[in-house]
Formats: structure tokens, C-alpha cells, sequence
């Protein structure tokens, strides 16, 4: 059971958008920019960089939705997203991702963190300011999402095909027209 | 240096917003909606949890600038401010208030810090749902903002006038307009 009194039957971050719909707003409209609006990183890789820093955060929800949207955007490649949570140096994916992950696992653990030679690295594998700009704010805004599910103690079910069906939708629709399920429809 | 070519002149998140206006517009907003909308918690009081998750994430330019708004809504004395920061427990601010930082403290080490006993204290001292969820959510976000402006290494000038001014501006008129004129 939640901290508090969020509305039943939405697990996670979604019970607390529902329950506070002023905040919700902005945030899903901060998310849909960063890992669905257009983007030179594609949306499986944002999704990525998104679930390795709540796997790092430990957030149970956020690492298995946002793991499960990477893995529809990724031709349902689960196993992929699980090599990049233990082990992304040795994943199948891109020197430049490599690279990012590594700018987003040091702003995990503080701003201070990252180093100039963190980005140069990532500049010489091909990274553009901007893509080093939405790797550094994916990283900070999961660290706000994983400690805002974690700590209002939200209901978090073990039910993987659950996260994967609600992947599949949030992969192809986007989060903005997926909130509209659970949010009131906006006034303004 | 920043790490990225980000706008002269403009400094911590200022330069951040200014680069990439489509990530400005939201955090703006949830900025306004927690730190400056209608709330049973006051503006002062939700700048000082702000204050206090930035001081503990050791982001001077947060800090300061939410210190300074803090100082702003309680007419100008700073004495409060770094109080909190120092030791809330022991800074004059209500048990309610005292709870509310414990929370938030617990949220900037980690979402699963937080502990039920923390809540049920901090209910016991007066503290409604929302207050609570407000509470979780502005310490969340300030671990985001904080990572945000130190990530990018951002200019963070010293300048203490510079954010008396900032303050004055957050104080009065919220967080969806730019306080910094480049």
C-alpha cells in the first residue's frame, strides 16, 4: 500500500499523476519531449539511457516499463535491455550509447560527477552537444521520476507481461496520449 | 566551463532553459505548480525544502538562487534560511515543517530511504496527503534540477546582489518567465 491515499488500481508513477494532476501534467509532457518527440537519438535509445539509470536507482517500475518500451522499440529485444542494465560496455549497441551511458551513470550518482573527459569521450564517438545536453537531463529527470514512484511507496506489481503490453502502447502512442487513460482532461 | 555550448551571459539553469526550449516550458511549469501555485504549504515553506534538497546535493547555484527566494517571501532575513540548511531540526520552523524536511531529506539519499514511520510522524505533526506527495515531489524534482545544472556544468557566478535579484523576481512572479534578462 502507498505512503498515502492515491487512487486505486494504477500501479506506480501512475497513481500519483492521477492523484495530483497539476504536477502530472508537466511531467508527462517533459518525458513525451525527451524519449518520444523527435530526436538523432532514436526512441529505443533514450528508452535505454531511461532504464539504465532507474535500474541503477533500483525503482523496480520504472526500470520494467521503461525497459519494456526500449524492447518494442527494439524489435521486442528483451535481452538486450537486460545486457545494457548489467553489463552496457559489453552490450550490442553503439560506441557513441556507450559513451552516453556513461555520462548518465555519472549524473546518476551527482551532477559533480561528470568530468570534461566523460564528454569528450562522448563528442569523439560522435555525440552532438544536444545529445549530450538530453542524456545529461534523461539521467536527472529519472533520478526525480524512480525517488517520486519509490518515495511515496507505490504499489509496484511482479506482473512483466503486464509492463509489456503497456510498453508496446506507450512505444507506439507516446505518453501524453497514454496519460489521457488515467488523467482528467485538461481544462486549459 | 560548460560541457556543452550552452548561451553566454546566463547563468545554472537559465542557460539550460535558454538552450533547449522544449525542456524549459515543462520544468517551468512544475516548478510554478510546486514552488509557486495555490497550497496549504506556503511559498517560503516549499522553497526551504527546495533549498535544503539542493544544499544536500551541494549545488550552489540551486541553493542559492531557491535560498534567495526563500529569503524573499520571509521579507528579507536570511537567518532562517541558513538555519535549515545547517540544522533544520534545530532552525525555528514548525514540528509540521521538521517532519516535512526528514521526508525530503530521505527522498535526496534515494526513493526507498523514505520509511513509513517517516510519514506517520509527519502526519502526526499535521501533515496532509498532499503536503506529503508535494513534500516527495519537490525533493525529486530538486535531485533532478540539481544533476541538471552541476551535469551540464554550468556558469554559477557569485555574485550575491545577482541572486537577491533572482529571488525578488521567483518570489513575485513564479517560474514560467525567465528572472534573468541576458
Amino acid at each position: 500500500m502507498a505512503y498515502i491515499q492515491l487512487p486505486e488500481g494504477l500501479p506506480g508513477i501512475r497513481g500519483a499523476m492521477a492523484f495530483r494532476p497539476e504536477t502530472a501534467r508537466p511531467l508527462n509532457d517533459l518525458v513525451e519531449v525527451l524519449l518520444h518527440a523527435p530526436n538523432s537519438l532514436t526512441p529505443g535509445e533514450r528508452e535505454l539511457i531511461a532504464t539504465y539509470v532507474s535500474s541503477e536507482n533500483d525503482c523496480y517500475y520504472c526500470q520494467t516499463i521503461h525497459g519494456m518500451i526500449a524492447a518494442a522499440c527494439l524489435d521486442g529485444d528483451e535481452s538486450l535491455v537486460h545486457k545494457v542494465k548489467s553489463d552496457f560496455l559489453h552490450a550490442d549497441i553503439s560506441d557513441k550509447m556507450k559513451a552516453l551511458l556513461v555520462v548518465a551513470g555519472k549524473v546518476q550518482k551527482g551532477g559533480k560527477n561528470v568530468t570534461s573527459e566523460d564528454v569528450a569521450r562522448a563528442r569523439e564517438q560522435g555525440a552532438t552537444d544536444i545529445e549530450i545536453h538530453d542524456t545529461v537531463l534523461i539521467a536527472a529527470a529519472f533520478c526525480m521520476f524512480n525517488r517520486y514512484v519509490d518515495g511515496l511507496g507505490t504499489t509496484q506489481p511482479r506482473d512483466e507481461e503486464m509492463y509489456r503490453q503497456r510498453g508496446k502502447w506507450i512505444a507506439r502512442d507516446g505518453y501524453a496520449a497514454v496519460s489521457k487513460e488515467y488523467l482528467p482532461a485538461a481544462t486549459a | 566551463m560548460p560541457h556543452i555550448a550552452l548561451p553566454e551571459g546566463l547563468p545554472g539553469i537559465s542557460s539550460g532553459f535558454a538552450y533547449r526550449p522544449e525542456t524549459a516550458k515543462p520544468m517551468r511549469e512544475l516548478a510554478h505548480v510546486l514552488l509557486h501555485g495555490p497550497n496549504s504549504l506556503t511559498p517560503a515553506e516549499r522553497e526551504l525544502i527546495a533549498t535544503f534538497v539542493s544544499n544536500r546535493n551541494d549545488c550552489f547555484f540551486c541553493q542559492t538562487s531557491h535560498g534567495a527566494a526563500a529569503t524573499a517571501h520571509l521579507g528579507g532575513d536570511s537567518t532562517l534560511v541558513n538555519d535549515v540548511k545547517k540544522d533544520f531540526e534545530r532552525a525555528s520552523v514548525s514540528p509540521k515543517m521538521k517532519g516535512l524536511l526528514a521526508i525530503a531529506g530521505n527522498v535526496q539519499k534515494g526513493g526507498k530511504n523514505v520509511t513509513a514511520e517517516d510519514i506517520a510522524h509527519a502526519r502526526t505533526l499535521g501533515a496532509t496527503d498532499v503536503e506529503i506527495h508535494d513534500t516527495v515531489l519537490i525533493a525529486a524534482a530538486f535531485c533532478m534540477y540539481n544533476r541538471y545544472v552541476d551535469g551540464l556544468a554550468t556558469w554559477q557566478p557569485e555574485d550575491p546582489e545577482m541572486y537577491a535579484a533572482m529571488g525578488q523576481h521567483l518570489a513575485t512572479h513564479g517560474y514560467l518567465t525567465p528572472s534573468i534578462k541576458p
